[in-house]
């Protein structure tokens, strides 16, 4: 992480200043222990808080409803009953889970296909309109999706698109671009030109030089920028909602709301068990991948 | 090498398809719906051109007032807790924590990627008081403060404050991460310089670190209200704009005014009057930023 952080911002500062001034003589030594101790319990009630939630959401997503009305809310689940999770998931969650993975999926794809190729243009090779091109991209970051849902449902009711994950691939590659291919462009811009130049003169083509030597050399930007556009996706509310009406097309987000509506009033435990599995997926992902999420996720912001 | 990356077929080849999509599902709609605000209908009862009825309509609808002034309140109560919240978290990861942040602050990020539906939907367990006390209240009643118990979301005051509270929490690890970086940026010589000199604690922060931390600050006030100001997705999902139209924001009445009403036109305006909000407060802040560097 300190790495990364650094490494985005150019400058380096080894190490925190005030943190590790050393102290002089045991009396300095006690005080400043006892200056820490709000702060550790700063940090202390900032876990609570950030993390509680979650583990309240894992608990009751084990708990039977006799739990849930006759024992009390902070205790534990009488055993791992997943009975909650194969009701959840045979009650609609498995499909709106199989739907979110065959539209975020290809619409990944596509956004990576046509933003790496885009980038490569706009940074490596040269003409004319490559800077206008590069700022029309730009100007898409800051465009609301309110302002785009009415005519390309239009669009959509016309091409008969609607309710089909056509609509929803298409959105999304689109509205994926302009972020995508402006960090692509970032990455290339940092790909040395000798290595570009000394496989030209091996004899490579442009497009040889594309795919065998430039791709290669930005896969980590590839792998974060899938990461960050993976999240966008997997958690889109809008288009789906728009886009979407037959419960069996619904992604996850959409049919989360639906299937809360359903059972949440009365089922909570079926309830918490969905809740938990919208929730997975991005668990997972983040558990392994944690550094490049964060950086990618702000290194997203920080340029604008 | 020059010859060949001045290939004009190889360029078309290559930028073409992304332009393509983007100009079609991006620039033409754009283009479309400020058209659209000109007009009245929708795509199944056909439309009719209106002239600049429906921005008139906009200053007697009292519906939109009242989202209008939800949206600025909820976008400046949000932002103002997040970066606010997310600067004291940088400061006490930089100064209590040092190098041992990295577990902390992966954590508190967490939230970030979370699906906001879901995110949502554990709130509203959170806060729920029928059939069953959530979290809060069961809290509340666990410490005798049963005067306190109350329906969280059914009442358009407690709601605001629970969106906010949810948002905050969602959050605060991002604005946290940016600033951090901001903090790492500062030279440690320079803090070095000014304890010599008799600066400590909050005179510290106030005089030598949130001057130096300024750009990163206004960016990320720029970035937290255009978020802010453009919030659907928790509130759909959290309280879907009520009680009544309590906690409606401007994304939430568009969509409704299109979708339930078939108002297209309508629907349109608001969505541009909100890009408009959008862009006068970014510049203001971009001003207001220039004249405090300068």
């Amino acid at each position: 992480m300190r790495d990364t952080l650094s490494g985005q911002t150019g400058q380096i500062v080894e190490a925190p200043p005030v943190a590790h001034r050393p102290a002089t003589g045991s009396r300095r030594a006690a005080s400043r222990l006892l200056t820490r101790i709000p702060g550790w319990l700063l940090i202390g009630l900032l876990l609570v808080v950030e993390v509680y939630p979650l583990l309240w959401l894992l608990l009751s997503s084990f708990k039977t409803n006799a739990e849930f009305t006759q024992g009390a809310f902070y205790a534990l689940p009488a055993h791992l009953d997943w009975q909650n999770y194969s009701q959840a998931w045979t009650s609609g969650m498995g499909v709106y889970f199989l739907n979110s993975v065959l539209t975020v999926f290809p619409s990944l794809a596509l956004i990576l296909a046509l933003s790496l190729a885009a980038g490569f243009a706009l940074e490596v090779m040269k003409w004319r309109w490559s800077n206008p091109v590069l700022l029309l991209f730009l100007a898409g970051i800051m465009v609301p999706s309110q302002m785009l849902l009415l005519p390309l449902f239009t669009i959509y009711f016309h091409a008969q698109l609607i309710d089909t994950r056509w609509a929803l691939i298409i959105t999304y590659t689109g509205f994926g671009l302009p972020l995508t291919v402006f960090l692509m462009a970032g990455f290339f811009k940092a790909v040395p030109r000798e290595v570009l130049e000394a496989a030209v003169l091996d004899g490579a083509s442009i497009y040889q030089v594309f795919f065998r030597v430039a791709l290669p050399m930005v896969a980590n930007g590839i792998v974060t920028i899938a990461l960050v556009q993976f999240f966008f996706l997997w958690n889109d509310l809008l288009f789906s909602l728009t886009f979407i009406s037959s419960d069996n097309l619904r992604t996850i987000q959409t049919g989360l709301l639906n299937f809360t509506g359903e059972f949440g009033q009365v089922q909570w435990g079926p309830t918490f068990a969905a809740i938990a599995l919208a929730v997975f997926p991005t668990l997972v992902i983040y558990l392994v991948l944690n550094q490049q999420v964060i950086k990618g996720l702000t290194a997203g912001s920080l340029k604008g | 090498m020059e010859a060949m990356l001045r290939d004009r077929r190889a360029v078309l080849a290559l930028i073409g398809p992304a332009l393509l999509v983007y100009t079609l599902i991006v620039m033409v709609p754009v283009v479309w719906s400020l058209v659209y605000t000109l007009y009245e209908g929708n795509v199944i009862a056909g439309f009719q051109f209106v002239g600049f009825h429906n921005y008139g309509a906009l200053f007697s609808d009292k519906l939109f007032w009242q989202s209008l002034v939800f949206t600025v309140k909820y976008a400046i109560v949000v932002t103002v807790g997040q970066v606010g919240i997310g600067l004291l978290l940088a400061l006490l990861y930089i100064f209590y924590l040092g190098k041992a942040s990295g577990v902390i602050r992966t954590l508190v990020f967490f939230p970030v990627v979370l699906p906001t539906v879901a995110v949502a939907q554990l709130f509203s367990k959170i806060f729920e008081i029928v059939p069953q006390y959530g979290l809060v209240n069961a809290l509340l009643h666990l410490a005798h403060l049963d005067a306190w118990i109350q329906p969280w979301l059914g009442q358009g005051n407690s709601a605001f404050w629970v969106i906010v509270i949810m948002d905050i929490w969602r959050s605060m690890g991002f604005y946290a991460v940016l600033l951090f970086a901001g903090l790492l940026d500062i030279p440690a010589d320079l803090i070095e310089a000014a304890r010599v000199d008799g600066a400590a604690g909050l005179r510290l922060i106030r005089y030598v670190i949130l001057p130096l931390l300024t750009p990163i600050l206004f960016s990320s006030f720029i970035f937290s209200i255009n978020g802010t100001l453009k919030v659907f997705d928790s509130i759909l999902a959290l309280t879907n704009g009520g009680p009544g139209q309590t906690t409606t924001p401007l994304t939430l009445y568009m969509f409704n005014t299109a979708f339930s009403n078939g108002e297209y036109g309508y629907g349109s305006t608001v969505a541009t009057s909100l890009a408009i909000l959008c862009l006068v407060v970014t510049l203001l802040i971009f001003r207001s930023a220039r004249r405090d560097v300068a």
